[in-house]
């Protein structure tokens, strides 16, 4: 099972037709929405989980990204506690996106934001427990 | 240009320390000057080589005496935090381990197991000034009735905290993979199948032990930096083993030496006490240790100089050799090869990863050679030396 907090926004042209339910009829999905807002301009915004075969999430995602909306993962946003981290780098040895890498020859342990995939792994692999996920709550606000 | 060998003495280094005269240079330092100007050279200039490493080093603890109760309890069995600390000696004295888990962790259960809280974490809350829950049972005697004693306490209430930590500092330490077909958990980190990471746990050329190969300045009563305080030596650490075998330089090509040591645990500092959890395998302590090499002569002068081009270890397999108790080495990387990143495996290349930081060894080298440079520290003679190998023996 799969599953990821994401961001959809969708253009004014199809706000009004019904999308998320597709989802679930055409790719088995299934889904919990946080927050869905309409815009003044027309646009809609809508924070979601959904849930199902990495398969699937992959084939709905496809289909969301087909009809124009803006799809980010914004659930899983991994942070480093800079003062817990000793830089030693067991994290590297899991890190599937190399966002987390040795800068050498200083052998310093940089976390690359950018490049994080937020799948979690080095949170429970880090030895000091320094890398957390953090839910970004004002986006249900 | 016949020249006087070089020969001095600690007292003569401590009172250059004194003066305000004394050369101090981190171990990584001194791998330079010996490159450009030779050990001789580097010997004349510098009395003193800083070194250090961070890294989990499970065979820690803390003697602590947590005072006498009002009525008196001679504990049997005691929880710092919900973690079991060994109660078998003194009324009130007891040890905790570093590697002891909270009672109530699920352990392995569902494997593999976070281990979120254990002694080493105990110990580093109790450094960092964290209050911390005590409860102790006891059966009761004529001079200790007390049966039941539940307390929240500090660092500052207990009489007497001693980090005193069994064997750290390993001269030395396996380069972990996995050839068997499943990721495996191990003290060494998680180790991809199929030889997917080589995991590695020294501080290589600025190691104290492996810029000291035959321990000649390093026995009970070394003065070091432990946690961020001033520490010692007390002993050879468990697993010492100074026969271990030894590259044409004099350092061991697999885990060798080992430190007993202690220091005041009141004097420490957080940053250099960490309490860690290994996925899958348990909790232990993360700590900052770094020993000051004296130059004696030019022979500790070229053992300092160590480079990690020069400094090999042995390549095991922990996902079927390990377990079963059958350690043979499939082959020598050194640490210049390790640090690179990657290293070659009977023709694979190998994703390398550290698990000991070089960041923060290199700043406890550091952190001493400014102590030693201003005053703060002065070095020790120890009163007897580390036990060294029998081929040195006969040299000597």
């Amino acid at each position: 099972m799969y599953s990821k907090i994401l961001s959809l926004r969708f253009p004014s042209d199809i706000v009004n037709e019904p999308i998320v339910v597709n989802l679930v009829k055409k790719f088995d999905l299934t889904f919990n929405i946080l927050k869905a807002t309409i815009y003044p301009r027309k646009e809609g915004f809508m924070v979601l989980e959904l849930r199902g075969h990495r398969k699937d999430y992959q084939r709905g995602l496809r289909y969301l990204k087909s009809l124009g909306i803006k799809v980010e993962s914004i659930g899983q946003d991994i942070k480093r506690d800079e003062e817990l981290c000793f830089q030693c780098g067991a994290c590297t040895a899991v890190c599937p996106t190399g966002a987390l890498y040795i800068k050498r020859p200083e052998m310093e342990v940089i976390f690359d934001r950018e490049s994080c995939s937020a799948c979690e792994l080095c949170v429970i692999v880090c030895p000091a427990r320094a890398m957390e996920v953090r839910f970004d709550r004002t986006l249900l606000a | 240009m016949a020249q006087k060998k070089v020969s001095r003495t600690i007292g003569e280094i401590n009172r250059k320390i004194k003066s305000g005269k004394v050369v101090v240079v981190t171990a990584e330092e001194m791998t330079e000057i010996v490159k450009k100007k030779g050990a001789r050279k580097a010997a004349r200039e510098v009395d003193v080589v800083t070194t250090g490493t961070f890294a989990p080093m499970c065979s820690s603890g803390a003697f602590i005496n947590f005072g006498h109760t009002k009525p008196t309890i001679k504990a049997s069995k005691v929880w710092l935090n919900g973690v079991p600390a060994y109660a078998g000696v003194a009324a009130v004295d007891i040890y905790i381990g570093a590697t002891e888990p909270a009672e109530d962790d699920p352990l392995n259960r569902v494997h593999p197991g976070q281990f979120k809280y254990g002694g080493g974490h105990v110990i580093h809350d109790l450094v960092a000034g964290e209050k911390v829950e005590l409860k102790a049972t006891a059966y009761g005697t004529d001079c200790y009735p007390n049966k039941d004693v539940t307390k929240k306490l500090t660092l500052d209430d207990l009489p007497y905290a001693v980090l005193l930590n069994p064997r750290n500092a390993y001269q030395n330490y396996n380069c972990a993979i996995n050839l068997s077909n499943r990721t495996i958990y191990t003290y060494m980190g998680v180790l991809k199948p199929g030889m997917g990471n080589a995991n590695y746990s020294t501080s290589g050329q600025l190691s104290p032990l492996l810029n000291d190969p035959y321990y000649l300045t390093m026995g009970l009563g070394t003065r070091i930096f432990l946690g961020g305080a001033q520490g010692y030596i007390i002993g050879p650490g468990t697993q010492h083993n100074p026969n271990a075998r030894r590259g044409r330089n004099g350092v061991p090509v697999s885990p060798a030496g080992t430190l007993m040591v202690k220091g005041d645990l009141k004097e420490m500092d957080p940053r250099w006490v960490v309490g860690v959890s290994i996925l899958g395998y348990g909790c232990s302590l993360a700590l900052g240790l770094g020993v000051p090499i004296p130059i004696l002569n030019e022979e500790m002068a070229r053992f300092t100089g160590v480079s990690d081009e020069e400094i090999f270890t042995q390549i095991v397999d922990y996902g079927n050799d390990y377990p079963t108790g059958d350690v043979k080495s499939l082959g020598r990387v050194s640490y210049a090869e390790l640090k690179s990143g990657t290293i070659r495996v009977n023709g694979q290349k190998v994703q390398s990863v550290p698990l000991s930081s070089y960041v923060r060894a290199l700043e406890i080298a550091n952190i001493l050679k400014g102590w030693i440079e201003n005053g703060k520290f002065l070095l020790t003679e120890p009163v007897e030396l580390l036990p060294t190998a029998r081929s040195r023996r006969k040299k000597s």
